[in-house]
């Protein structure tokens, strides 16, 4: 992974456009958050290898970058992305990483399914 | 300050009223627990003595640990790769300690919502088939993360199901240490890991991903205060452990 090229990136996202593709969409404050000073609840989310289609895909933003898919009857968004490759199984992974390399906010998007 | 500080040469305050346990004596351990860096952080002084006077030890390893958020300081792993990157960890980890690892590769972070009955029945059939003399798990409700809760459930469940001479059952629990001395009263059991706590710290580093910004912590001081360094210093030189033979542990519902 490396820092968002958002002209790249806008690629990755127009060459999967209105196609079906499989969504991970994370969020994460990790899960030990209770036992440090401040004894936050942890908050966590994630979908993983849902089915989606997109019919408009922007990347925005000046850094961290936001990414909204439109979808026929809905959206997809996320905010505070900073890295992003492409694995060599042809996955758009999108992350947002703290400044200790901590993962804070996870968007990919595949035509195959991710791992189980 | 050293990362290492120099061993204690007394215990007794540290494990006071507790059976201390010897791990070369054991038959055979089996450490049951749901991510790879569960074991080296609870038990891996255990895991070294043991399979030093050759004792088998086998970590069962409920998940991939492929959800974690710590992808390394700087990152280098992602959430696709955290999978592979995580098992070559946990084999470095065991490695160091001497140790054989099964994975059951449930997904990380979803040990909760699997029937603990199912589970309890795969971790059943690798004790029938290792017969160890101790299993050690978290204690279910006393262990922060949910899948430590759940794994413990269900290793509770697996090993209350073998016949008798059922083997000894430890758990660890994890969280503030006033309130789980207020729940759960002090430890029961000890290992003095003092001559193996190199290997300690070796398979906490093996665990790349997940531990280098702890020790940066660590060797830098930062957010250093003595609480935390007695803490440390005490988990490098005994493990401690419920005993949890025939305690009741209610289902969730």
């Amino acid at each position: 992974m490396g820092p968002i090229d958002p002209a790249r990136v806008q690629k990755e996202l127009d060459a999967r456009l209105g196609r079906d593709v499989y969504l991970h969409l994370e969020t994460t404050t990790g899960s030990y958050t209770a036992l440090g000073p401040e004894k936050r609840t942890p908050v966590i989310a994630f979908v993983r290898n849902a089915s989606i289609r997109y019919e408009r895909g922007l990347v925005t933003g000046e850094g961290p970058y936001r990414v909204g898919l439109k979808l026929d009857s809905g959206w997809v968004y996320a905010q505070g992305l900073t890295d992003y490759t492409v694995t060599e199984r042809d996955e758009l992974l999108l992350a947002g990483h703290d400044e200790e390399g901590n993962l804070r906010v996870g968007l990919q998007l595949s035509l195959q399914p991710f791992r189980e | 300050m050293s990362i290492l500080p120099p061993s204690p040469e007394r215990i007794d305050h540290l494990v006071e009223g507790m059976t201390l346990l010897d791990p070369s004596a054991e038959r055979g351990i089996v450490v049951s627990l749901p991510h790879p860096d569960d074991e080296s952080f609870s038990s891996a002084g255990t895991m070294a003595l043991a399979s030093d006077a050759g004792v088998p030890v086998t970590y069962l390893c409920g998940t991939f640990g492929d959800m974690g958020r710590r992808m390394g300081s700087p990152f280098f792993a992602n959430r696709e790769s955290m999978r592979d990157v995580r098992e070559r960890e946990l084999a470095d980890a065991c490695t160091i300690l001497g140790a054989r690892y099964e994975l059951l590769g449930m997904r990380d972070r979803m040990v909760e919502f699997e029937d603990p009955h199912e589970v309890a029945t795969r971790i059943r059939a690798v004790l029938e088939r290792l017969d160890p003399s101790t299993v050690i798990t978290f204690y279910p409700g006393h262990a922060v993360h949910p899948d430590h809760d759940a794994m413990g459930l269900a290793t509770h469940l697996a090993v209350a199901a073998l016949p008798d001479p059922k083997p000894r059952l430890l758990a660890v629990a994890v969280g503030d240490r006033e309130q789980l001395r207020a729940a759960l009263g002090p430890q029961q059991v000890a290992v003095d890991i003092r001559t193996v706590r190199q290997r300690k710290l070796g398979a906490l580093r093996a665990h790349r991903s997940q531990t280098e910004m702890m020790f940066q912590r660590w060797e830098s001081e930062r957010d250093d205060d003595e609480q935390m360094r007695a803490y440390r210093e005490e988990n490098l030189t005994v493990e401690r452990f419920y005993r949890l033979n025939g305690v009741a542990i209610p289902l969730p519902r």
